[in-house]
């Protein structure tokens, strides 16, 4: 699977996201900085790691969804090339316009860091094909704006076409609807506020987040026409 | 010339800032406060070439985040904006 990293000033999870992916695929990603107008060619799969990219300044993932690089991700997109956002990444993804709704100051104020119970919602996606549809997985969150906010028509939608791909099961952030993660509407654009990359394996306690990577990759050698033998 | 952007919270969406602040202030003592709302005033100094649409532009694509802000351009003295910001 060839993929990349898009690294912003201020991005602290890259490398955690570039080691899940190397695990998972065998296959380290490229890192592209985010002054680079074009991504390399034949990506398979873009991730935009979590962090507090440009200090958060003016909203969380403003400034860096206006980076050079944001344009070529984009175009990837809608070019149907996987994109998966966490934490920051996904505030990046709505600031884009590559994801509805808004990520708010997190409803009691706290910055949460721990372990949350999700729920699949929706294992028909190539993220979420590893696991079982209303499977409860363990993922950590770390953030302090997660809070979820979109219309009721928006939430509406994301509910009645299945993009609703995490909830957390117990109220962590004040999201709407406990949506702890979308999906975009050709279903190959993920944002998520929990970190899946931050539990690959055995040592970080659980590997609950490595079937993500590799679901995707399941998804991936099946476009490549690849049998999943021959990748892995 | 100097334009100021203020940015502002749609009606509804729930401000967690302003509701510790709201506390605070009661913590403080001060009786009355009904409701605390946190915005952002952005100042910007432009050529006065710069057009209106242009300024409102600016605050669509980057200092206002439509699905959850308004704006409110002050513009030399001006007032001009979209207090009812359509939902992205």
């Amino acid at each position: 699977m060839n993929s990349a990293v898009v690294v912003f000033p201020g991005s602290n999870c890259d490398r955690d996201m570039a080691e899940a992916i190397r695990i998972a695929s065998g296959k380290a990603p490229q890192m592209v900085w985010h002054r680079e107008s074009e991504l390399p060619s034949g990506l398979d799969f873009i991730a935009i790691p979590g962090g507090f990219s440009y200090g958060d300044y003016l909203r969380c993932g403003a400034m860096a969804a206006q980076s050079p690089v944001m344009r070529s991700v984009k175009s990837a997109a809608e070019r149907g090339v996987p994109v998966l956002g966490v934490c920051n990444g996904f505030q990046i993804l709505t600031e884009a316009g590559l994801l509805p709704g808004a990520l708010m100051r997190n409803a009691g104020i706290n910055f949460i860091c721990r372990d949350v119970a999700l729920k699949v919602e929706n294992s028909q996606s190539i993220f979420t094909s590893r696991y079982d549809n209303g499977a409860e997985i363990v993922i950590p969150v770390a953030h302090h704006d997660g809070n979820y906010q979109a219309d009721e028509a928006t939430l509406d939608r994301l509910e009645g076409e299945g993009r609703v791909a995490f909830r957390y099961v117990e109220e962590c952030n004040g999201s709407a609807r406990n949506i702890a993660g979308i999906l975009n509407e050709g279903g190959n654009v993920l944002g998520m506020m929990p970190h899946p990359e931050r539990m690959v394996e055995e040592a970080h306690g659980r590997s609950d987040g490595r079937r993500l990577f590799e679901g995707l990759l399941d998804a991936v050698s099946t476009t490549n026409g690849h049998s999943r033998m021959a990748v892995s | 010339m100097k334009v100021s952007v203020y940015v502002t919270l749609k009606n509804g969406v729930l401000d967690p800032q302003g509701k510790a602040i709201h506390h605070a202030l009661e913590g403080l003592g001060f009786r009355g406060v009904n409701d605390v709302r946190v915005g952002k005033l952005i100042e910007l100094d432009v050529d006065e070439a710069v057009a209106q649409a242009e300024i409102e532009e600016m605050c669509r694509k980057l200092l206002a985040n439509m699905v959850i802000e308004n704006f409110r351009i002050e513009r030399q003295g001006q007032t001009t904006g979209h207090p009812a910001g359509q939902p992205a």
